[in-house]
């Protein structure tokens, strides 16, 4: 089990789409920093993102903070992104067995 | 820092190691290895000749194992052996030999 | 190989010059190999341009990875993997690279993930 994190904004890095191609099942997607602009609704990655989490029960969580300094804790966010603080980044890069950062 | 070395003025680093490598030549080697206390042999050239392939083929200095495996292979199995490049290149074989070999510091070498 | 080796995979995701990440991750690679671990490498996305034959740096200055990459094998490195699905999308094939390498698809390198005790991500 592996846990992906991703830091890139998905408006103009394909990043996240390429760990999305390789992401297996049981694995887990963090987004943080400019990464967590994927959890916004008019995200590029929504729908993917969406069927990511439907259809292969993949979780999607995003840094809190970094949700907050970007100003879109309030704004429309995917159903599917679940906002976890750094003591929740810690215990879930404690649960998988590895960590995949995508930079 | 700078070296003088038959006259010329060599740039090293810290460790001794030329900054340029086109410094380079059998005289300045031959000075080189006398700041090591050595004399160079028809034993010594030959894993320098050795090293200086292994650069040009892959633009690094081998850690000391690749370094005994290869010598292993193209100079024979008796020479490939960790003692045999310990007694020509005390105490560090990999290290010292490179530095001679007018070569970088090899990579990760511990 | 002793009995904890620990089973590691370096993932190589980054074209070769821009950054100093895609020389960082031979130099891992080339060090870890030292202490005799179960080490693989996966290039996957911008990383398999780091494989590209005919690379020439005599211009830039840079050191020239596709000529130290093919040292791996010398260091017991042959566990050497490419995301197909990466090469397709830059119309890459195996034979356009410096090493033989051994190309998973997107399932296979899930589960290669999933077979390591620690991911280097480069």
């Amino acid at each position: 089990m592996v846990l992906h994190t991703v830091n890139k904004s998905p408006f103009s890095h394909c990043l996240l789409e390429q760990c999305l191609q390789v992401i297996g099942d049981k694995h887990a997607l963090l987004l943080l920093e400019d990464g967590v602009y994927a959890a916004l609704t008019s995200s590029p990655a929504a729908a993917r993102l969406l069927q990511c989490h439907s259809e292969r029960a993949l979780a999607v969580y995003a840094l809190a903070p970094d949700l907050r300094a970007r100003g879109l804790l309030e704004r429309g966010l995917l159903a599917c992104v679940e906002a976890v603080s750094y003591a929740d980044f810690v215990r879930l890069a404690g649960e998988y067995d590895s960590v995949q950062s995508w930079f | 820092m700078y070296i003088r070395l038959n006259q010329r003025r060599i740039a090293v680093d810290r460790d001794g190691y030329l900054k340029n490598l086109d410094d380079w030549d059998r005289d300045v080697a031959a000075g080189l290895a006398q700041r090591e206390n050595l004399s160079l042999s028809a034993e010594h050239w030959e894993i320098i000749e050795l090293l200086r392939d292994f650069y040009r083929q892959f633009e690094i200095s081998p850690a000391m194992r690749v370094l005994v495996k290869q010598v292993g292979i193209k100079l024979g199995a008796e020479k490939g052996r960790s003692i045999y490049l310990m007694k020509l290149f005390p105490p560090s074989p990999a290290r010292i030999a490179s530095k001679i070999a007018g070569l970088p510091r090899p990579a990760n070498c511990l | 190989m002793s009995a904890k080796a620990k089973k590691i995979l370096v993932v190589s995701s980054h074209a070769p010059y821009g950054k100093s990440t895609a020389r960082e991750s031979l130099d891992a690679v080339l060090a870890a190999s030292a202490y005799e671990q179960d080490l693989q490498l996966l290039f996957v996305g911008d990383g398999v341009f780091q494989l590209l034959k005919q690379q020439d740096t005599s211009a830039t200055g840079a050191k020239n990875l596709a000529a130290t990459l093919p040292v791996l094998p010398l260091y017991d490195i042959n566990d050497i993997y490419v995301h197909q699905q990466s090469l397709d999308q830059r119309q890459l094939t195996a034979a356009d690279l410096v090493l033989e390498v051994k190309c998973l698809d997107s399932r296979q390198v899930a589960a290669l993930m999933d077979r390591q005790e620690i991911i280097l991500s480069f």
